[in-house]
């Protein structure tokens, strides 16, 4: 830890790094700009901007690799953003094994959905809009792991934060998708307050936010300090991925177009908290407690997800929750540090993959279902789709971890490192890991079976599913390709977690069991979940909601935390603001009337009086003015002649 | 090029042009607008090579000026500029044209209303604007100070909306009361500091004025300066003016008349009364955080559009109370860049408002609804300045606030951090604001409307371009404003006499520079 931390600068092919940011910011800004005059070719340039950007990052990401170990980064001074005083903010870019594995990510999976929205997004009159937000964001999103400071970060973080709302509300004129947009910028801003506390202490107590700079001042801050800083960025965190308690918002925003569930709020944006963790990883490692609380709010998190989603009906409702359980996963991962921080990364990857797979495969039964969500509606879909039944198929064996698809490499060594924190707190951390496994391999198979298998319950309009078309399931088999193949990928060799060692670090303890043993329970407890989920659904469920006992009601109810927010700050601040618009208008508007009136004795009388007063008045300062100004202009005639 | 008189010429060009445009027949209103807005662009034009001629590291004050006035009290129309008030210049010179074009229709249709009495009080307006802030003798200030008002007041009162009369007297009446404060502190000062109104003798002699004088002087300029930025709690004249005022008008009222206070603290209060400045400082502060908050909380309840972007305005100036009695470089720099970026923002809020109002004939936000569906360039324009007010990266009122929570979280976390609360806040305001206007179903009463079907205008185009690429490159590259404010603002700070405190925390590594 002690080691100081330097980037290397970055030069030849590597100085290019900013055409990353630039390729897809000018693509949004032409089709944004352009108007209507766009609409005909305008998606066509957003998915070539994104895919230039991914064939750039894949070159660099070569060009990073053939570096040796020590010097593997690269930084890149723009401009002078911010000189005042002893503040100095770079507008900066650094390209490191950490954000070059999230460019990979972005671009990649960000290609393969800007692709299938090329379909989806077909009969829509707002395309060309929604690619050019589609390009906004992996710009943004890509300045947020690409920035080489603290504010750069947040430039990125609150511009992703920007393009979210704008896709989330994209078609704005239905009232819920509007009010799930701004739900999400508020509590997202809620979170935001706590990154933008974290740069102010970092500049007042080490004079920068340089990443080398602050990292390399942590172990002169105070114990207090360091706990502080990291609540802050952890605050921050939890409301940009969705996790306990500013989760509220992620599952409200698949009121969106299902291709920005897939992208941004499934594979690539609400993973940024624990990009923003991982990064700071010299700031967390450097105190247990904080490492515990997030550990906590990781594990905690990751159960509230797998309830909820266990009672849920709507297949984008589910997917959401499963999101928020598994961002769960790893806030676990990166809140046990050491080698848990590459284990995290590695979660986060497979997850883009199956998650973003298995969202386009719900995108492409609702396209065939007259944009039906709810599961109990669905069953059999199997004969009628085909290749979306097979991929989502991949995406369900992936998430629930079974072996070779790559949730199984993922999630495994989390849950044995979780067992591996060396004090009691082993058993109650891994257990919930433990449990959550067993939980999500049950609402995912009950949402899988009830989908595509059992028999069929469609509406009356839906009589007859259909197949998407290639544009759409093209994607989907890429990415179901891709869980296979980075299982292969990370079950071979420890490759990742080798390329991440510089920035995250490594090391690990012992479990406090047999490391087969947890992974032979881990197997059991998800096969079991599996099991049960499909002897209760295979036969199909009930069409409306049935009564139910105390523990699937608050989950139907997302465990009352709604109600909470409602009642505690909503509610609240409506009468709150209420009180103080009539206290504003009757109260210090009226002392202040009042006092003028009692000056004046009567405030009728005054206000009448006033009225030609100040007329008068003011025309008589009128007229002295222009006298005064023609004295100037006559002083001065006469000066200069 | 330095010794031109830029100053002297910059004043009385809009005077000059306001007397031609209003000899103009009412019946050739069209001609009135035009040279109006061609006169702004000259304006406009003058600036921008004074802006060019400013040497940044050169003299604190520069294009200075002076002719005899009253010899007897050595009263002089003496002219300089520091880099706060150069900036402060060429925001009144982009926003006035760009106002006049924004206000092209507001009197037409209207047999009662003269266009181009209207447009000769726009550049009126300009010309009290420019004297203002580049007086550099405080008799001489103090009588801007108190002749701004006119213009303003018969813009409001002969030219707005409902409530315009009500609100004209209360805006005039307010402005007065602290005017009276400062004549007050403005002879006072004559008395004590040596019988010369000259601002950099002054400098010198204030040093002997002793403390309890001292703090009453500040006292009467800084009751004067918080009604006009206006500070809670003396800021309920500004919804009321602000929401009775053409919009375009509003956008030059909120935008650059109301920073006449901030900037009078900065350039009069805390030079000239260092010792009181710090002794006021915390209670300053308290009312500038009190400010953000409530005027934020203020403006989510608020109904009628014009109102709402008035309150906003309230919570930013808190944002810049907060800067400039941090007494930081970070936080004063960041409040003189708020107040341009904040010209810009609301500017461009008010005008884009405006132009919704005049489409719909109202200005509550319960007779809009779902607005976007008719205008989406609109709505977008809209979305955009509502995304500059709430300060999001890439515009540029951004960077002013973040320089202004940083500058101040050095010296004062608690209230950096209370503040900071204000974003959460702002981003409510914003966003319920466009959802209740142009999100949501389709209010049915807004498609009878005609011209409500009516997108962006050509005319509407240009007006809010210049502000919105402004907003943008300010937000990606504040430096050549950044660079010119602040050694103004570090030789306002040495006035004070305080400096910045260091990074409390020594690093590993012997040192924490970059």
């Amino acid at each position: 830890m002690e080691q100081s931390v330097e980037f290397a600068q970055a030069t030849g092919t590597l100085s290019g790094i900013w055409l990353l940011v630039a390729i897809p910011l000018a693509s949004a800004a032409i089709l944004l700009f352009l108007g209507k005059r766009a609409d005909k070719w305008g998606h066509w340039l957003g998915v070539l901007a994104v895919a230039a950007s991914f064939v750039l990052g894949l070159i660099f990401f070569i060009k990073l690799g053939s570096l040796d170990a020590a010097h593997r980064s690269a930084e890149l001074s723009m401009w002078d953003f911010i000189a005042v005083g002893k503040l100095h903010v770079d507008f900066g870019l650094l390209f490191d094994p950490l954000s070059g594995v999230f460019v990979l990510l972005i671009t990649g999976v960000g290609s393969l959905i800007h692709l299938y929205a090329v379909g989806y997004m077909e009969h829509d009159p707002g395309r060309r809009k929604f690619f050019g937000y589609f390009n906004l964001f992996v710009a943004a999103m890509l300045l947020l792991v690409l920035g080489n400071n603290y504010v750069m970060l947040y430039f990125g973080w609150e511009g992703v934060g920007l393009a979210s709302y704008l896709l989330i509300s994209f078609w704005y004129n239905r009232p819920a998708a509007a009010t799930a947009g701004k739900k999400a910028f508020l509590m997202n801003r809620v979170g935001d307050t706590g990154l933008a506390i974290a740069i102010f202490l970092m500049f007042s107590t080490l004079g920068s936010t340089q990443f080398s700079d602050v990292f390399n001042g942590v172990s002169a801050l105070s114990g207090t300090t360091v706990l502080i800083l990291g609540l802050l960025l952890l605050l921050g965190a939890a409301g940009k991925s969705g996790q306990f308690p500013l989760q509220a918002w992620l599952p409200d925003a698949m009121e969106g177009p299902t291709p920005v569930s897939a992208l941004i709020h499934a594979a690539t944006m609400v993973t940024a908290g624990v990009y923003l963790i991982a990064r700071s990883n010299h700031i967390f490692s450097a105190n247990h407690a904080l490492q515990t609380i997030v550990v906590s709010v990781g594990a905690f998190t990751l159960l509230m997800g797998c309830i909820i989603g266990s009672a849920k009906d709507g297949i984008k409702r589910v997917l959401a929750w499963s999101t928020v359980s598994q961002i769960g996963y790893m806030f676990l991962g990166v809140g046990l540090g050491g080698g848990a921080y590459a284990l995290a990364i590695i979660h986060l990857l497979a997850h883009g993959f199956f998650k973003a797979n298995m969202f386009l495969g719900a995108g492409s039964v609702m396209h065939g279902m007259h944009d039906e969500e709810d599961i109990r509606r669905f069953g059999g879909l199997h004969k009628h789709m085909r290749w979306t039944w097979l991929t989502f198929m991949m995406g369900w064996l992936a998430i629930i971890g079974i072996p070779p698809l790559s949730g199984f490499f993922s999630k495994d060594p989390i849950i044995e490192a979780a067992y591996s924190r060396g004090d009691w707190t082993s058993w109650l951390f891994g257990t919930a890991a433990l449990l959550g496994a067993g939980l999500t391999a049950f609402y995912m198979t009950r949402l899988f079976v009830l989908t595509f298998h059992g028999p069929e319950r469609y509406t009356e309009q839906n009589k007859h599913p259909h197949e998407s078309p290639f544009i759409m399931t093209v994607p989907l088999m890429l990415l179901a390709l891709g869980s296979i193949v980075v299982g292969f990928l990370i079950s071979r060799h420890s490759a990742i977690p080798e390329w991440l060692a510089p920035v995250t670090g490594e090391g690990e303890h012992d479990p406090v069991m047999n490391k087969y043993l947890i992974s032979i329970l881990v197997l059991v407890v998800s096969v079991a979940g599996a099991g049960l989920a499909w002897a209760l659904f295979s036969k199909g469920t009930a069409l409306q909601e049935q009564p139910a006992g105390a523990v699937v009601t608050a989950a139907r109810r997302n465990l009352y935390t709604d109600a909470f927010n409602e009642a505690v700050f909503e509610r609240p601040g409506i009468y709150l603001t209420r009180a103080l618009v009539y206290l504003d208008n009757k109260g210090i508007d009226g002392l202040v009337n009042g006092i003028a009136a009692g000056v004046g004795g009567g405030s009728g009388r005054l206000r009448r009086l006033q009225t030609g007063f100040v007329r008068s008045y003011a025309l008589s300062m009128l007229t002295g003015a222009v006298l005064v100004v023609g004295a100037f202009l006559a002083i001065q005639l006469g000066w200069l002649a | 090029m330095s010794d031109f008189p830029f100053l002297s010429i910059l004043t009385l060009l809009p005077l000059v042009g306001a007397v031609v445009v209003a000899a103009i027949p009412r019946r050739k209103s069209e001609l009135a607008k035009t040279v109006a807005l061609a006169w702004s662009l000259v304006v406009l034009v003058l600036s921008i090579f004074m802006w060019i001629a400013f040497k940044v590291g050169g003299d604190r004050f520069q294009f200075h000026e002076s002719y005899q006035w009253i010899p007897s009290w050595d009263a002089r129309f003496t002219f300089a500029a520091d880099g706060i008030a150069l900036v402060m210049l060429m925001l009144i010179a982009v926003l006035t044209p760009v106002v006049i074009l924004a206000s092209w229709h507001d009197v037409d249709g209207d047999d009662k209303r003269s266009a181009p009495v209207y447009f000769a009080l726009l550049l009126a307006f300009e010309f009290t604007m420019i004297g203002v802030f580049a007086a550099a003798d405080i008799f001489l200030f103090y009588v801007f100070f108190e002749v701004m008002l006119i213009p303003m007041y018969f813009i409001i009162g002969s030219f707005g909306g409902a409530r315009r009369q009500y609100a004209a007297v209360k805006f005039f009446l307010y402005s007065l009361v602290g005017g009276l404060f400062m004549l007050a502190s403005v002879i006072g000062l004559w008395v004590v500091g040596g019988h010369t109104f000259d601002f950099t003798h002054l400098l010198q002699s204030v040093s002997s004025i002793d403390q309890n004088t001292s703090r009453w002087l500040f006292l009467g300029f800084f009751v004067a300066f918080a009604i006009k930025a206006p500070f809670f709690p003396f800021h309920t004249w500004l919804p009321d003016a602000g929401g009775a005022a053409p919009a375009g008008a509003a956008a030059l009222l909120v935008g650059v008349m109301d920073k006449v206070g901030t900037f009078g603290i900065l350039r009069y209060c805390l030079p000239l009364f260092p010792e009181a400045s710090r002794w006021f400082a915390p209670a300053a502060l308290v009312l500038a955080v009190i400010g953000i908050l409530y005027a934020a909380l203020l403006a989510i309840g608020q109904n009628d559009l014009k109102r709402l972007v008035s309150y906003t305005s309230i919570a930013h100036f808190g944002f810049i109370g907060i800067g400039i009695f941090a007494f930081t470089t970070q936080g004063g720099t960041g409040s003189v860049l708020y107040m341009v970026n904040h010209g810009l923002a609301t500017g461009l809020l008010f005008i884009v408002v405006g132009m919704y109002v005049a489409r719909r004939g109202s200005s509550l936000v319960s007779d809009f609804g779902g607005a976007g569906k008719l205008t989406p360039v609109l709505a977008g324009v809209l979305f955009f300045a509502g995304l500059a007010s709430l300060a999001l990266p890439g515009t540029a009122p951004f960077v002013s606030e973040f320089l202004v929570l940083i500058g101040t979280f050095t010296v004062h976390k608690a209230y950096a951090v209370i503040a900071t609360v204000g974003i959460v806040l702002a981003a409510a305001y914003v966003l319920w604001m466009v959802q209740r206007t142009t999100q949501g179903t389709l209010n049915p009463a807004l498609e009878k409307v005609p011209a409500m079907r009516k997108d962006i205008t050509l005319r509407e185009k240009v007006v809010v371009a210049p502000l919105i690429l402004l907003l943008l490159l300010l937000g990606f590259y504040p430096k050549p404003v950044t660079d010119v404010i602040n050694p103004a603002v570090e030789a306002t700070m040495q006035d004070v006499g305080t400096t910045d405190p260091g990074p409390t925390a020594v690093t590993a590594n012997g040192g924490v520079a970059r």
